[in-house]
């Protein structure tokens, strides 16, 4: 941010606004901007999605290929997650290597995928200890206009929720991929609400002038499995600023509650 | 993977502590000439180093901010610190922790005091034994006030495990491995704010919430060795002068 005046002449007009419960945009604090998820956009790969959160969009794509376990779990597939934050989505991005928010991002959406246990990896295994399938999941930030966590998560989760995956035969040590496609197995399913704390508020799914002002953010993943049994699997601080333990606890709160609401916008799994 | 038994029925760990037992941890500080502020931890078999550099001319200078101190932080892993040589180039994993270590930090500055400089924080792993970000944030921020570096507080950071259904603090590497969430979180301790959390694994939300009070105990106990190892240090540096 090269310009620090009118960030905070905003800040403090937010702040003002939040006191009466209003945003600049005329959300109440705890309403998430309007979520439209598509599925299935991209032919080419097994599981794709775009996701709008308000004016935020975001693509991603899984794809499969078959590869080497990893040595210490030699019967498991693996799963991967990246980011791109590609300079067509804001002025503020440049070409490169991810930087640390792209890397941050990735890691943080594999964290709420991985220890949801969405994924079945012990069913991705195609030779143990030899070769399995490797499920690429690809996220391309196409509108930055706040929240990147959330859309992201969410266009990982329905690209994997509706993807397929390639079926392959083994003849001894030989492995063919064949033309037909098998379901992915899929386990609990993660949702990730993000908040950013602005003065002693927390503003549920922050738009691109509030992540600006900014104290901090905080992101909370909720697991749901095919119980209904509901558990944390995955939390981010982010930003410069601090969190009072009483914040903490109500944002997990309003996380949960949230979450639950995110949760009727996916798309139902199996293609 | 052969999975050994971490908690024995009466909740004695793999390393013979309790359950809510710290390893042994030890801070040095003014450990390196050079750097403006050091400080060395020994937290079990962690062990990390930590030089601040500044405030100092920015560089390059584009960085420069006009109303406070530009903060860099660096976590970084010896090839040499892990089971398996670890590539020296930053990996995915020390980018991110680069990032949350310094915004872990940042609140405590008073970075508004030295515009338009930058602060360098740089945090060597020499052995990785697990809590290697709780250690190296905890031993940062002495290091930056051996650096002279007004501070708001300290920074005392801590993880809470589960383990086989328990919930146990300061995490070594085995339990870090086998256990089913991992916790770290820093606060400023005389302020009572919370600086870092991350989570991952499952946890239920009363399992969340007993997790942050003892992670918050944690806390405590590192900073109580925080400002143990602040008086021995200001104290040497006095019985020099008196020399």
């Amino acid at each position: 941010m090269t310009n620090q005046i009118i960030p905070s002449v905003k800040r403090k007009q937010i702040i003002e606004l939040a006191e009466s419960g209003k945003r600049t945009d005329g959300r109440s604090l705890t309403d998430m901007r309007p979520v439209e998820i598509q599925t299935n956009v991209i032919e080419k790969a097994e599981g794709s999605a775009t996701v709008r959160l308000g004016d935020t969009y975001v693509i991603a794509g899984v794809k499969f290929a078959i590869g080497d376990p990893f040595p210490d779990i030699p019967n498991d597939g693996v799963m991967s997650v990246s980011a791109e934050f590609v300079p067509l989505a804001s002025s503020e991005f440049e070409t490169g290597p991810p930087d640390e928010n792209a890397i941050e991002l990735a890691r943080v959406v594999d964290r709420g995928l991985r220890e949801s246990k969405l994924l079945d990896t012990s069913k991705l295994c195609i030779i143990p200890g030899k070769k399995v399938w490797i499920a690429w999941v690809d996220i391309f930030i196409l509108d930055h206009r706040g929240n990147l966590m959330d859309a992201a998560a969410l266009a990982g989760l329905s690209a994997l929720l509706t993807s397929k995956m390639p079926k392959a035969e083994v003849s001894g040590e030989e492995v063919k991929v064949t033309e037909e496609f098998v379901p992915v197995p899929l386990r609990a399913i993660p949702v990730n609400v993000t908040m950013a704390k602005i003065g002693d508020k927390l503003f549920v799914d922050p738009s691109l002038e509030e992540e600006e002002v900014m104290d901090c953010r905080l992101s909370v993943a909720f697991a749901e499995d095919d119980q209904k049994q509901e558990k944390i699997c995955a939390m981010q601080k982010g930003g410069s600023g601090t969190l009072t333990p009483e914040e903490l606890l109500r944002a997990v709160e309003i996380a949960k509650v949230k979450s639950q609401e995110l949760r009727k916008h996916l798309p139902s799994g199996g293609k | 993977m052969e999975k050994k038994k971490l908690i024995t029925d009466d909740g004695i760990r793999y390393d013979g502590r309790k359950l809510d037992e710290l390893r042994p941890i030890k801070f040095q500080i003014g450990t390196l000439k050079n750097a403006d502020g050091s400080a060395y931890v020994e937290w079990g078999r962690t062990k990390i180093l930590v030089g601040v550099f500044g405030p100092r001319e920015s560089h390059p200078k584009h960085l420069a901010l006009a109303d406070r101190c530009y903060i860099r932080a660096r976590y970084h892993m010896a090839p040499f610190s892990v089971e398996e040589r670890k590539s020296p180039a930053p990996s995915r994993r020390e980018i991110e922790l680069s990032k949350v270590m310094r915004e872990a930090l940042e609140p405590a500055i008073f970075a508004e005091f030295f515009p338009r400089t930058t602060i360098d924080i740089f945090a060597e792993v020499l052995q990785a034994d697990g809590s290697t970000r709780c250690a190296a944030i905890s031993a940062a921020s002495l290091a930056l006030t051996d650096a002279g570096v007004p501070m708001r507080d300290l920074v005392s950071s801590m993880a809470v495990a589960k383990v086989e259904g328990k919930l146990v603090l300061d995490v070594i590497d085995q339990e870090d491995k086998q256990g089913d969430s991992d916790m770290p979180m820093a606060i400023m301790p005389s302020k009572n704010v919370i600086t870092l959390i991350q989570m991952d694994g499952l946890l239920t939300h009363e399992e969340f919430i007993q997790s942050v009070e003892l992670a918050k105990k944690g806390c405590m106990e590192v900073y109580a060795k925080q400002k143990e190892a602040l008086e021995e240090h200001f104290k040497k540096t006095m019985d020099r002068e008196e020399v």
